[in-house]
């Protein structure tokens, strides 16, 4: 059954044999990157400072080859899936296309600023969710009769004043779920050319998962591109429909979404 | 399983694209390098365009400050008045140089007011980058506003300050003048300078997260250096003229100078205040001297470190995400 979809899905993709935008070009990259505080060497502040005097390398630094030649390119209008068990390198994948993590080779070219959104990304933990939201606008570029015009949308879409004011809290009493639904609710609220969302969708109930699902089809008709890294396979079939699989910083298969996440399940790597 | 073992290339560039290499397709849609650090004049630009994200940044932060204090925002009147009070009594009373200093009382405050400005400008700008990466990791925006911003709440709270001080001033018997307006231009250069400096120390602090622990030791040598809290003028004339002309571009003592001499020109008066000791043997105040071509001094350092804090920061624009 699933073959005879794919075979319909193929000849859609040959029919549809035109020149395509492309908002996400990543070219043979590598990523290298310095972990400050790793390995069991000795801490104490006399071989710190024999350290500093012999100008020898701290054994606390070491490099993480994090990403291992990937290339691939993605287009307008794309809903790209990233998959791989945990410490696969996706995360950094993001990162790097966001332009956070240099690459130590190869180049990571995009389409406008792209934008992160990941469950870590906290934003004021002492300000009101209020204050988070009109701060996150003006921070992404709109101006304040923009934020005023778009404040309520973005609350209502959020949810948070669903049980009661929460708005007008601090944002260190919200509950992580709470949190991450504002944080995409305030990404969200702007168009993006290239949106990179962390598991970020996990982290929400179920009518939030519907309306942000929603919101990313909507975001990708206005001619943007989403990637989407989750450990949840039922989102990345529902919002992607295509997926890249990435396994000890490598690619290991790029394609729709049905055959990609059927084989990662049966760990059937080609 | 035929289907599998031949998967679609999904990457592939199609119809008239068909061919391209990636860094070809890139160039023809004129994508670009992700992260890369804008020009100077695109970076000033986009700056202008965050002004009211960097305002409301300010604010929000100034509020948010006192939250979990019960009195809340008085606090921001009564730190420098504890200040104050704690100064007064070391070295006003137990070390006895308020007979020294033609009102001292209000000397002092000026004094600790305006070195705190630059002391804690520069010691939020050290800490503002690392300790908003997750503001940084989550939304773009030009990181420059952050240092900035946390040198607009160190002015906003001076000038809370400085409310309080125009009160002191008057208790302490200085009738207000037109030298007052002074103020302003003072202040205007004091905050250019601090701002170069927060961006200077901003850069560092995001990757040398030590120095936030190295700062208030080099902060306080230079409060003590600088003579906020007891005149240094009868130690400096002992020196050599070279090292005292290079001591009197010590931009802490040029700007808390020149508010002294705004707000009450009439210590530096020397017929008013001759110095030397009456006849019980007690020393009388003594008049200050205001340096030549301070205002020249105040402009420079004012310049010169915003704009030297400004290009040294941008030029790790791409770096701050890091951590």
């Amino acid at each position: 059954m699933a073959d005879a979809a794919l075979d319909t899905l193929k000849e859609a993709t040959a029919v549809d044999n035109q020149a395509r935008v492309p908002t996400v070009v990543v070219d043979d990259v590598h990523i290298v990157y310095k972990v400050h505080g790793a390995g069991s060497g000795k801490g104490s502040a006399t071989s710190a400072l024999s350290r500093i005097i012999t100008r020898k390398k701290s054994p606390a630094i070491r490099e993480v080859h994090a990403v291992r030649g990937i290339s691939f390119t993605a287009y307008k209008g794309e809903a790209v899936g990233l998959i791989g068990s945990n410490g696969s390198g996706k995360s950094t994948m993001l990162a790097a296309i966001a332009g956070l993590l240099p690459t130590a080779k190869g180049g990571i070219y995009t389409h406008g600023q792209p934008s992160l959104l990941g469950v870590n990304a906290a934003l004021m933990n002492d300000l009101t969710g209020e204050r988070n939201v009109v701060l996150g606008c003006l921070a992404m570029g709109m101006s304040p009769a923009q934020v005023r015009e778009r404040y309520q949308s973005i609350v209502d879409f959020s949810g948070i004043n669903e049980k009661g004011d929460f708005i007008s809290l601090p944002m260190r009493t919200y509950s992580s779920g709470m949190g991450a639904r504002l944080r995409f609710s305030i990404a969200a609220a702007k168009t993006h050319d290239v949106l990179l969302i962390d598991e970020a969708l996990a982290t929400g109930d179920q009518g939030f998962q519907q309306r942000s699902k929603a919101r990313i089809n909507e975001l990708r008709k206005e001619a943007g591109t989403v990637f989407l890294v989750s450990h949840d396979n039922n989102a990345i079939r529902e919002t992607c429909e295509r997926t890249i699989w990435i396994e000890h910083g490598e690619l290991i298969m790029d394609g729709h979404t049905d055959e990609v996440v059927r084989r990662y399940e049966k760990g059937d790597r080609p | 399983m035929s289907t599998l073992s031949d998967p679609v290339n999904l990457s592939a560039p199609r119809g008239s694209d068909a061919g391209l290499t990636p860094k070809q397709l890139a160039d023809k849609y004129g994508l670009s390098i992700s992260g890369k650090r804008p020009s100077l004049p695109q970076y000033v630009r986009q700056l202008w365009a965050r002004r009211s994200f960097i305002s409301a940044f300010a604010t929000a932060r100034l509020v948010a400050q006192y939250t979990t204090a019960k009195l809340g925002q008085l606090w921001q009147v009564l730190t420098p008045l504890l200040n104050c009070a704690v100064f007064y009594l070391v070295f006003g009373l137990i070390m006895n140089n308020r007979d020294t200093v033609p009102a001292y009382i209000a000397w002092l405050c000026i004094g600790v007011f305006i070195f705190q400005f630059s002391q804690s400008a520069i010691q939020a700008g050290t800490r503002s980058v690392s300790d908003n990466l997750g503001l940084i990791r989550a939304l773009h925006f030009p990181r420059a506003s952050l240092p900035i911003a946390f040198t607009i709440i160190q002015l906003q709270q001076l000038l809370i300050s400085m409310v309080v001080l125009v009160v002191i001033v008057l208790l302490n018997g200085i009738t207000p003048g037109m030298t007052w307006l002074l103020i302003v231009p003072a202040l205007v250069f004091q905050s250019m300078f601090n701002t170069g400096l927060a961006l200077v120390m901003a850069r560092i602090g995001s990757k040398t997260s030590d120095i936030s622990q190295l700062m208030p030791f080099l902060l306080r040598t230079w409060m003590y250096v600088s003579g906020v809290m007891y005149s240094v003028s009868s130690f400096i004339e002992k020196w050599p003229p070279i090292w005292q002309t290079l001591y009197s571009w010590n931009p802490a003592v040029v700007y808390m100078d020149l508010i002294r001499y705004a707000f009450m020109p009439e210590s530096f008066d020397k017929k008013l205040y001759p110095g030397g000791y009456d006849a019980a043997g007690h020393a009388l105040p003594k008049a200050l001297i205001l340096p030549d071509h301070i205002w020249f001094m105040a402009a420079t350092w004012g310049v010169v470190a915003f704009v030297i804090g400004f290009v040294f920061f941008w030029k790790a624009e791409e770096e701050y995400g890091r951590g």
